[in-house]
């Protein structure tokens, strides 16, 4: 642990050169900080973890009822509703769960932001554990949900961790420039609650692209809302899931496939260079 | 070898000043309407540079100690130093790994237990797991929280609160090791203990920069002082040097106070202050009281009541804030009219420094009616002779009539 050679030079506008070293040299801190909100996250509660598959259940049988028996979307599909709502529930649960974590992740931990130093994206990044535990426990729960419904899904389940880690890049980078621009603009934390009950509409959650794509097509101006509709990252993600997960029933959307990755992908390099160029004076507008 | 060298450092915050102020609601109300239609209030904007052109170079094993009064940019340096904001211009060169206290327990989580704590806090002062587990018995010691260890903080008194902090930083061992105003908090026994603990730090040549408005304790462990005032650094080097700077800006002398009438006068409905002041019972040779010249305290008070068992009680403060003494007259019955009391300090009793006085009068030698604070003040300056050394010289009192003998006791 001799690291008295290491020189550290301090001015405006300069980050360490080794900048990413640095974050990887930092991630026992990374690990005590995601266990440090998950242990506190149900503390005082009586159910405790259960309302991590409390949560997702009811979600996706409120969706089956209102969509799948009153909308009787369920009537044309051919699979049951709930393993077909259940993708949507998963990935709607983890992104927006992490998009609220991560946007508020430096201002909620300003005790820790403002009296020492360590890498500050270890902050956001620790933010998004709570969001992927829920995840896997409600994978857990699409588990015991096949075998309810007697349902195997195949070979393309494999792909599973590419779609969740699609949604969680999509997730952080959006997040990410929603934190750093919280710090000095509260405004975002107002804003974020309201994209997220609009993205609960907006995406298919409890309906399909197939849907949206088969009744927009009757329209003149459908390809355009189509477009608009697959900018949407959950869309991209949810898609890909329920083409991993569902077998037959979907087929591959190239459409928001793409689109989720130019999002991922446009949304992290904005993000990392926003938070860059202004980590070093969170303090001073926090 | 220098471990830190800061060079022009200088930082600056814009304040945003309204042009009109908004209080209360209503204003707030007119302000936000006139924000969303475009009817924008006047923004000024202000300068103010916390910090301007800070140079200064601290050596391996240096303990330097940061004084000045609030608001001279101590934390603002501190919080550059540690990398906690950046400077708006100059630069720091720093070698060695770094880990500042800002404050105690920082990050401690209310709802986690103790021990929870322990890693959740080292893990953000930069320490690896493996130390913590190192240390993690000596750190529970330290802090003698035994038997709440899995007891949620949140439950914590506010004094196991600090001392779990406290002990968790303390067994940091990092090269250069910056300390804000931590020994304010505590009772005095911990602060002896921290005290201790941050003297063995130094002693192990490691380097400390320590901030605190207790003079005694900068001067108990630090080598070099920086003192500040507002965002310039006024004083650097040998730390008695220093501190002896900063006593004499900060501390007007008031050698007397005295008032005509008793309505004029501080004091309650009973008792007013008419008149108290110190003054050297043999005539001066110089400007300037010197450690030999005996001084007299001079204190007199209007009693309102006909009849009462009245006393005074007169405490010594070093310009740090320690209580010298605390010394008090046998209660008296007095009547309605001016009281007079006087205490007389020997020369050659107290040591070269700046001091002041409280007067505090007793009724029936338990009640406190009225305690004056901060009264008078005064400074002594040194005078030695038949000795080539001319250090600082140590201690509250210099009581030379206390003496050390020595003889030969056997030949050889």
């Amino acid at each position: 642990m001799n690291s008295s050679s290491k020189e550290v030079y301090i001015s405006n506008g300069k980050t360490t050169l080794d900048y990413w070293s640095e974050i990887w040299q930092s991630r026992e801190l990374f690990w005590i900080l995601a266990k440090r909100d998950i242990l506190v996250r149900y503390k005082q509660t009586v159910l405790g973890v259960a309302w991590s598959i409390i949560r997702p259940l009811l979600t996706a049988l409120v969706m089956v009822f209102a969509f799948g028996k009153i909308a009787k979307l369920d009537q044309e599909t051919s699979i049951d509703y709930m393993l077909v709502v259940m993708p949507g529930v998963i990935i709607w649960l983890f992104f927006s769960q992490s998009l609220s974590l991560v946007s508020n992740s430096i201002v909620g931990n300003t005790n820790l932001v403002s009296k020492v130093y360590f890498p500050r994206l270890i902050v956001p990044l620790s933010s998004l554990m709570i969001g992927l535990l829920d995840a896997m426990i409600a994978f857990g729960l699409f588990v015991l949900l096949c075998f309810w419904y007697q349902y195997i899904p195949d070979w393309k389940v494999i792909f599973v961790p590419v779609f969740m880690l699609l949604a969680y890049l999509g997730a952080f980078g959006f997040g990410l420039i929603a934190a750093v621009l919280n710090v000095k603009y509260r405004d975002v934390s107002q804003v974020i609650p309201f994209l997220v009950q609009f993205g609960y509409f907006a995406s298919p959650i409890a309906y399909t692209s197939e849907l949206v794509q088969k009744n927009l097509s009757q329209t003149s101006t459908g390809d355009f809302l189509y477009l608009l509709y697959t900018i949407n990252p959950v869309a991209g993600s949810i898609d890909g899931l329920r083409w991993s997960l569902l077998g037959d029933f979907s087929a591959f959307n190239f459409q928001s496939f793409l689109s989720l990755v130019i999002f991922d992908l446009v949304m992290l390099i904005i993000a990392i260079r926003m938070f860059r160029k202004s980590e070093n004076s969170f303090v001073d507008y926090i | 070898m220098s471990v830190i060298l800061v060079n022009n450092i200088s930082k600056k915050y814009i304040i945003k000043h309204h042009s009109k102020r908004q209080g209360d609601v209503k204003d707030a109300v007119s302000g936000y309407s006139k924000t969303l239609f475009g009817n924008k209030t006047k923004v000024e904007n202000e300068e103010f540079w916390a910090l301007t052109d800070i140079s200064f170079e601290v050596e391996q094993g240096d303990r330097l100690g940061l004084i000045g009064s609030n608001g001279a940019g101590k934390s603002t340096l501190l919080k550059v130093l540690s990398r906690i904001t950046e400077p708006t211009s100059g630069n720091i060169r720093m070698k060695g790994r770094l880990a500042s206290l800002l404050e105690v327990g920082t990050g401690f989580h209310p709802e986690l237990t103790g021990r929870e704590n322990i890693f959740l806090n080292g893990a953000i002062l930069g320490m690896r797991r493996a130390e913590i587990d190192k240390h993690f018995d000596a750190i529970v010691d330290f802090a003698g929280i035994e038997r709440f260890l899995d007891t949620p903080v949140k439950r914590y008194s506010s004094g196991m609160y600090v001392r779990l902090g406290f002990a968790i930083a303390a067994h940091l061992e990092p090269e250069i090791l910056i300390v804000d105003e931590v020994l304010a908090v505590g009772d005095a026994d911990f602060q002896k203990k921290s005290l201790g603990k941050m003297k063995d730090v130094s002693k192990s040549g490691r380097t400390l920069i320590f901030v605190s408005h207790n003079l005694t304790a900068v001067q108990g462990l630090c080598n070099k002082g920086a003192f500040m005032q507002q965002g310039k650094l006024k004083t650097f080097g040998e730390v008695g040097h220093v501190i002896n700077e900063y006593v004499q800006s900060v501390s007007k002398f008031r050698l007397c106070q005295s008032w005509d009438t008793p309505e004029s006068a501080p004091g309650t409905d009973d008792i007013r202050v008419k008149r108290i002041e110190i003054k050297p019972t043999v005539e001066l040779k110089t400007s300037f009281i010197d450690v030999r010249i005996p001084l007299k305290i001079v204190f007199e008070f209007w009693s309102m009541f006909e009849e009462a068992d009245l006393n005074i009680s007169v405490f010594l403060y070093t310009m740090a804030g320690e209580c010298i003494f605390n010394i008090g007259s046998s209660p008296k019955t007095m009547k309605k009219g001016i009281v007079r009391g006087e205490v007389d300090i020997p020369g050659g009793f107290l040591n070269d420094g700046s001091y002041y006085i409280s007067v505090m009068v007793v009724k029936d030698s338990a009640n406190p009616l009225f305690f004056f604070e901060d009264a008078i003040s005064f400074d002594i300056q040194d005078f030695r002779e038949g000795t080539a050394w001319y250090g600082k010289w140590p201690g509250a009192i210099r009581p030379l009539f206390i003496p050390v003998n020595t003889w030969q006791q056997e030949f050889m």
